[in-house]
């Protein structure tokens, strides 16, 4: 028993500790990021990295959840005469929950892996202590550039996977279920509302500052030659998802609380 | 001999392990001293700690009289453009070619227009004789021109102290001359070097002082002449180990 007690109260410590280093760590992100200098040349090519490398992916994926969530979401409600929901179904849910949870963790295997693998081998090969001895912060040149990419991409590809996957919808509701094209665009654009994709859109921002902060983090903090490197990027991609599922909730919680 | 640099009574400790107990010793403008010491004994903690990449538990540091040990990583990186750190790998920024390596510390620290600093850079790799690589990444590089890189770019700023973290180290004997020599031509200009190694000929080779770390603290200090002649048996036992 008293050795569960001190695992467990060890644990909690530890956890504590990471949250504190965490929040250090963010804000001083926050710092670097509103004071000179900033380095618009390495935020461009984050942006085209990040952004415009993960676009076809979560397009692709976007618009195939929506395909099958019409199929499935149809065939159920055709039973009990409901199909005529589909579209505000399909699309409020598209918007809401699946596209920004779905972009995320996609992020967060891609991109969140990534940046922890890059930094952490910089770590272990001494090349963050040269941009140091170089005169230079490594949070300024190297954090700031990608938290901020991912702040800016991540909800523009979230909302972009939400409309493909009702593109999707709207294919499959008009061959499987003979739906008008015309009734479709006219119940989803009755459905959707401006807050649904501002709630998308937050939503990704803060998923984006999650798994990136920890990535930079765990990035900074790798030890252990490249065995660490691997161990930082499974870390990475399992703590930021069961953030993003957990926090998904309250912020979806929080959303409805505010504007429905 | 003006004093360029100094560290009195410097202790630093890593959790239970105490690595340095009471460091004290002195640069003189243009000189090269070497530090030497057995492995574990701190040579490269204490190089880190002259520029504050790794933070002394106690006490002072001071370059040109003024006080850096207590000074903030913002205000550090003003000291850092003129104490430049030769690491043991090079530390090159491997995504970057090795003009964007040399020329990193030009465009964060200076205002010169791209066509000067293109200019720079190839002066400085002229001078480390590595002239027509700029495009290549260092993973292209071989071991010795790797270094001559990472020289090329601690020299970049004009400092006036570089610290050189084991130089020679893995380096065959015509590339460990190459570098003897490039540290030689270094100090001819006037810039002053503390240089950590475990190669006792490349120390004698370029070192005007030698000092021998030895259970945390200065444990010889001297010409190499004096290294050579003495009986100290702290010498003696670093001789047998080496």
């Amino acid at each position: 028993m008293k050795f569960f007690v001190n695992f467990l109260s060890k644990k909690m410590e530890n956890n504590l500790q990471l949250i504190g280093e965490l929040y250090c760590f963010f804000i001083e992100y926050l710092k670097c990021l509103t004071t000179r200098p900033f380095y618009w040349g390495r935020l461009y090519q984050q942006i085209i990295e990040l952004g415009i490398g993960s676009l076809s992916i979560t397009l692709v994926i976007g618009f195939v959840t929506g395909l099958v969530m019409t199929l499935q979401f149809g065939y159920g409600l055709t039973k009990f005469g409901g199909v005529l929901y589909v579209p505000a179904i399909v699309s409020l849910s598209l918007l809401r929950e699946l596209a920004p949870i779905f972009t995320s963790l996609l992020i967060a295997g891609r991109i969140g892996s990534g940046i922890s693998a890059e930094i952490g081998a910089m770590n272990v090969t001494q090349q963050i202590d040269a941009v140091r001895a170089l005169g230079t912060s490594p949070v300024r040149v190297l954090v700031v550039p990608r938290v901020t990419a991912a702040i800016i991409s991540l909800p523009l590809l979230g909302v972009l996977s939400g409309f493909m996957g009702i593109i999707g919808g709207g294919i499959i509701a008009y061959t499987e279920f003979n739906m008008p094209i015309g009734f479709y665009v006219n119940k989803v654009l009755s459905t959707i509302r401006f807050v649904d994709v501002f709630g998308s859109y937050f939503k990704c921002m803060f998923f984006a500052v999650v798994i990136t902060i920890l990535a930079c983090y765990r990035g900074f903090n790798t030890k252990d030659g490249t065995r660490g490197v691997g161990n930082a990027s499974t870390w990475v991609v399992v703590r930021s998802s069961i953030i993003i599922l957990v926090s998904d909730f309250f912020l979806s919680k929080i959303l409805i609380l505010l504007f429905d | 001999m003006k004093t360029i640099l100094e560290v009195k009574n410097m202790r630093k400790s890593f959790g239970e392990k105490l690595v340095h107990r009471d460091v004290s010793f002195a640069l003189y403008e243009g000189e090269t001293l070497g530090l030497l010491g057995n492995s574990g004994t701190g040579k490269s903690v204490l190089l880190r700690s002259l520029i504050g990449i790794e933070n002394a538990d106690s006490g002072e540091i001071y370059f040109k009289n003024n006080r850096i040990d207590q000074l903030s990583e913002e205000q550090l990186f003003k000291v850092r453009t003129k104490i430049s750190y030769s690491f043991q790998y090079n530390a090159l920024f491997d995504s970057d070619n090795v003009f964007e390596n040399i020329a990193y510390p030009l465009f964060e620290h200076t205002k010169l227009s791209e066509e000067e600093i293109l200019q720079k850079v190839t002066q400085a790799l002229k001078e480390v004789n590595l002239s027509g690589v700029e495009s290549l990444l260092p993973s292209d590089l071989s071991g010795g021109m790797q270094k001559r890189a990472g020289l090329a770019r601690s020299i970049i700023l004009n400092p006036d102290i570089i610290l050189y973290d084991e130089p020679t180290a893995g380096l065959d004997p015509i590339n460990v001359e190459n570098v003897c020599d490039l540290i030689n031509k270094f100090r001819a200009k006037g810039i002053s070097s503390i240089l950590c190694t475990h190669d006792i000929p490349a120390a004698k080779k370029v070192c005007d002082r030698l000092i021998i770390l030895d259970e945390g603290k200065v444990a010889f200090t001297g010409t190499v002449a004096e290294f050579e002649s003495s009986n100290d048996p702290v010498v003696q036992k670093f001789l047998m180990n080496h």
